[in-house]
């Protein structure tokens, strides 16, 4: 185990992160009415959710995890979710959109754009409405992508969950407004300070367990314009020519898996996988697709509710 | 994971590493077109944080918005928002992250247009150090002169002049004195701490990272030996401690934890410890994470304080060292930035937040405006959207606070608009006014609980409030006879007695209204205090006002009563000819006539004159102190 606190009277990186963002977190259930926390499973949120038991210790977090189902997402991420929220004693709150559902909303055939609007910023602003949420914590962070960069921690959104860049509350020092009139919102991101390297670092050092996802194994895989794509079940329709073969590849990131490319990697420890992202020279978000577009689609995205 | 091959090995060594490594935060600053995001840019790209699909997309994006040929345009690998890439400005602050062998940076990128002067105070607030830029053709303007008013008023003690675009001079030496005479001319009076001068080109990299051949007769640091190397006097850990409380942690009765995050100062199991504003002391039995109890913790650290003693402590108080306590007021003179396009005027109530303390607060007096291109001080009435004046400040409940100077994060706070919630002001605290500062609340063993349960009751204060004539002295007598024969502890504060007393001093202006209902309502917190149910029958007509009064007492003391009566009627009775004077214009300002009566929206009991008598709405009043507690039947 990496020993952090080596020189005691100086504080740490990690530290300073994790007593921010425990901050942060404490700030928002102790001000608003209903938050909750949403979780996609991934590294981020796993270490978005450890930070909130931290926060509260002894005590169980405050509020509820929150998943948005697409139906599309890895197998073992879904298992994983399960056993995390049990563990932290936390509610698991899962929502899928039920007319995506039954219109049979996919990937394959309606296009990633489509079926992202739907199955996701859709079904985010339906489970926010329903369960009148006035805050929702997301573990996004401000070195992931361009218009991160400029969200405040504390992102306020109107009635219709959309975000107003140009329009953004002054946040100094750690004054948050957290101030809301019924049906608006705040979206908030304690990790917002974190760079991807502090995120590998933090899971390292404080043992938080991810899904097995993020190791290299071997998987059956095809390689579709110039992406490996992991066929995690049937459903996924197979091109003329396509044969799925079993490839030794791991994840940087996780979504959707028809819109989550695998890499190939021999790392099978978290040092592996630090030491590849060190030597990596292409960003994490590049496995996901749907920032391929147009370097502004993130923009227009989180303007229409998107996280 | 412990398994120490020659991969991980060397994995673990380098994190541990990168735990060692320094921090700095800093905000590029200057006026539109310095070249602050291509700096930025270039930072990133010369010290390797640029992925090459991020470089790719760049490339692509440069043919598409770029300014500058054909050469890759760094600073839209910055200006994220699509608005800023068309109008190829910067809107708002952007944050970005980098890292040298040395230190991890965080870099706020803050806009140069004036209009944006409040995302730039955004990115000030939470720096150690600023980087100014001035475009070497054009030398200081007025935005250099504000952003480094803005910085020195945000108490950033470092700063960096970063003289931009020397390839456009031909790197010429005389230029850059030129600018470097011109900016300490005003720039040392703001008394930085540090203020270094560096010729640099952005675009070309000359003095950002490598020293520029093409200035030899530059003898300073390059841009990142000197972001590098300085040395940022941040210990905060030696100052007095402070950790203001942000949440109470009570998952069961054994245990009850205050959580905060100490922003000044350390503390140990054992240590003593004051309650900012009750006074009250007690000793720090533990210091709970999830890690364990620790024997230590420093600023800056989060945690969960476990107390000795069963104290009164919730969310806003602040948890202090007992020899060098905050100070506690509800008066005091700050620094103020506007935000918002609506102006501030002097007596609007707005939403004031410093740590975890909320209150209603009013500008009471605008001392001065500061002109930001001469820094004169000019008198103001009202001020505007970016403007910055020293002013009093007036609170609503009192506020734990160190000078700004002396601590940030306990000096510091911001304004929100109470109806549109928007953040429309910041402010930075110098001290405390007059009688409110350094008077200490002594906390004193017989309090208000051991005053109340000698008596057997809850004390409360019922605020009878209702038009003149509209029966409030009738009904609060015959309450007071009723609760006195049931034995209960009471006191009686009617307006017109008080007035010929304790306000004699006061008329009717509004000044003198407000003042009236503000010493009738300390005077009633004071007989609460002694455990007393308190009835107060006064007109006062305005909502605010009430509020104030209400504001007083703690939640769940304050009982409003509306005696409602329609005015017709009222007049009809007239038991003291006023109506009939104000009618005849004898008597200005008189309630219901030429002065507004706010009816209450959300009194706790109303009673209905016109519907019963006097006598069983006092049994009304009576019965809902015994269902709501205050009394057993």
């Amino acid at each position: 185990m990496l020993e952090i606190d080596i020189v005691p009277e100086r504080r740490s990186h990690l530290k300073r992160l994790e007593a921010e963002s425990i901050r942060i977190i404490r700030e928002v259930a102790a001000e608003m009415k209903k938050p909750v926390m949403l979780y996609s499973i991934g590294k981020d949120s796993s270490v978005m959710l450890h930070l909130a038991r931290k926060a509260f210790y002894p005590a169980p977090p405050p509020f509820p995890l929150m998943h948005i189902d697409t139906t599309w997402k890895f197998r073992e991420m879904i298992a994983f979710r399960d056993r995390m929220a049990a563990e932290a004693g936390m509610e698991l709150i899962v929502h899928t959109n039920p007319q995506g559902q039954a219109e049979n909303v996919n990937p394959f055939d309606h296009g990633s754009s489509y079926y992202t609007q739907v199955m996701k910023t859709d079904a985010l602003k339906q489970a926010l409405s329903l369960h009148q949420f006035d805050a929702a914590f997301g573990g996004a962070r401000r070195d992931e992508e361009k218009s991160r960069a400029k969200e405040r921690i504390f992102s306020f959104r109107n009635s219709a969950h959309s975000w107003d860049p140009k329009n953004q509350r002054p946040e100094l020092w750690s004054l948050y407004n957290t101030r809301v009139k019924a049906g608006e919102s705040i979206r908030v991101f304690p990790l917002s300070n974190w760079t991807e390297l502090d995120i590998w670092q933090y899971i390292l050092a404080e043992d938080i367990p991810i899904v097995p996802l993020y190791f290299a194994d071997k998987r059956p895989v095809v390689e579709r314009d110039g992406t490996i794509i992991m066929v995690d079940d049937e459903r996924m329709p197979l091109r003329d020519g396509e044969v799925p073969e079993m490839r030794t590849v791991r994840f940087r990131t996780l979504g959707c898996y028809p819109l989550t490319g695998a890499v190939e990697s021999g790392a099978t420890t978290l040092e592996d996988i630090v030491q590849e992202m060190l030597v990596a020279r292409t960003s994490e978000r590049s496995g996901r697709m749907i920032d391929h577009d147009d370097s502004a689609s993130m923009e227009k995205k989180k303007r229409e509710g998107y996280f | 994971m412990n398994e120490m091959s020659g991969v991980s090995g060397a994995v673990t060594a380098y994190l541990a590493e990168q735990e060692q490594k320094g921090f700095l935060r800093f905000i590029t600053c200057g006026s539109v077109d310095d070249g602050k995001s291509t700096l930025i840019g270039r930072l990133l790209y010369d010290t390797k944080l640029i992925f090459e699909d991020q470089l790719a997309a760049l490339k692509r994006d440069s043919k598409k918005h770029g300014t500058v040929g054909g050469d890759i345009d760094f600073a839209l690998l910055v200006d994220g928002l699509e608005a800023e890439r068309e109008q190829g400005i910067t809107i708002d602050v952007a944050y970005r992250f980098f890292a040298t062998d040395r230190r991890k940076f965080i870099v706020a990128d803050t806009p140069g247009h004036e209009q944006y002067t409040r995302n730039m105070a955004t990115g000030a607030s939470t720096a150690d150090l600023a980087v100014i830029l001035i475009d070497a053709r054009k030398g200081v303007l007025t935005q250099t002169r504000r952003h480094s008013f803005i910085v020195s008023l945000l108490g950033i003690r470092h700063v960096v002049v970063a003289v931009n675009k020397m390839d456009l001079v031909d790197y010429s030496e005389e230029r850059f004195r030129e600018i470097e005479a011109e900016y300490k001319a005003f720039g040392g009076t703001f008394d930085f701490e540090t203020l270094e001068i560096v010729p640099v080109s952005a675009l070309k990299g000359d003095n950002i990272i490598d020293r520029s051949p093409a200035m030899p007769w530059y003898e300073g640091p390059t841009l990142l030996d000197h972001l590098n190397t300085i040395e940022i006097d941040g210990d905060e850990s030696k100052r007095p401690f402070r950790m203001p409380v942000q949440w109470v942690n009570r998952p069961n009765l054994d245990f009850r934890g205050y959580c905060g995050t100490i922003v000044s100062g350390s503390v140990r199991p054992g240590d003593s410890v004051a309650i900012a504003k009750s006074g009250r002391t007690s000793q720090v039995a533990r210091i709970v994470t999830m890690d364990g109890d620790k024997d230590l913790a420093v600023s800056g650290d989060s945690v969960t304080l476990v107390l000795e003693d069963e104290v009164d402590i919730s969310r806003g108080d602040v948890i202090s060292a007992p020899d060098s306590r905050p100070d506690v007021t509800d008066q005091f003179s700050a620094h103020v930035i506007w935000m918002n396009d609506e102006a501030l005027f002097p007596g609007r109530p707005y939403l004031l937040k410093a740590g975890s303390q909320t209150v209603t607060a009013t500008v009471t007096e605008l001392k001065h405006k500061i002109d930001v291109n001469s820094f004169e001080h000019l008198a103001a009435k009202e001020m505007h959207l970016n403007e910055v004046a020293f002013c009093n400040l007036s609170l609503s409940s009192p506020i734990a606070f160190d000078p700004y100077e002396t601590n940030r994060e306990m000096g510091s706070f911001i304004l929100i608009d109470r109806f549109t919630n928007q953040t429309v002001g910041a402010g930075v605290i110098w001290y405390a006014l007059r009688r409110a500062s350094n008077i200490h609340l002594q906390a004193l063993d017989v309090d208000k609980k051991a005053h109340s349960e000698l008596k057997g009751q809850k004390p409360a204060v019922l605020w009878f409030t209702g038009l003149s004539g509209a029966g409030k002295s009738t009904i609060a007598n015959l309450v007071e006879k009723k609760l006195h024969a049931l034995g209960r502890h009471t006191y009686l504060l009617d307006g017109d007695n008080v007035r010929h007393g304790l306000n004699r001093d006061l008329g009717f202006t509004e000044a003198d209204r407000v003042e009236n209902i503000r010493r009738v309502g300390e005077v009633a917190k004071l007989f609460v205090d002694a455990g007393l149910i308190t009835l107060v029958s006064f007109i006062s007509p305005f909502r605010a006002e009430r509020q104030m009064a209400r504001n007083l007492v703690e939640e769940g003391e304050f009982i409003e009563i509306y005696v409602s009566t329609p005015l017709e009627l009222a007049e009809q009775r007239d038991p003291k000819g006023l109506y009939r004077k104000a009618r005849e214009g004898k008597l200005k300002n008189f309630t219901g006539i030429d002065s507004p009566y706010e009816v209450p929206e959300n009194a706790q009991i109303t009673l209905d004159t016109s519907a019963s008598d006097a006598e069983s709405l006092a049994d009304d009043v009576v019965r809902y102190l015994v269902q709501h507690g205050f009394i057993n039947g």
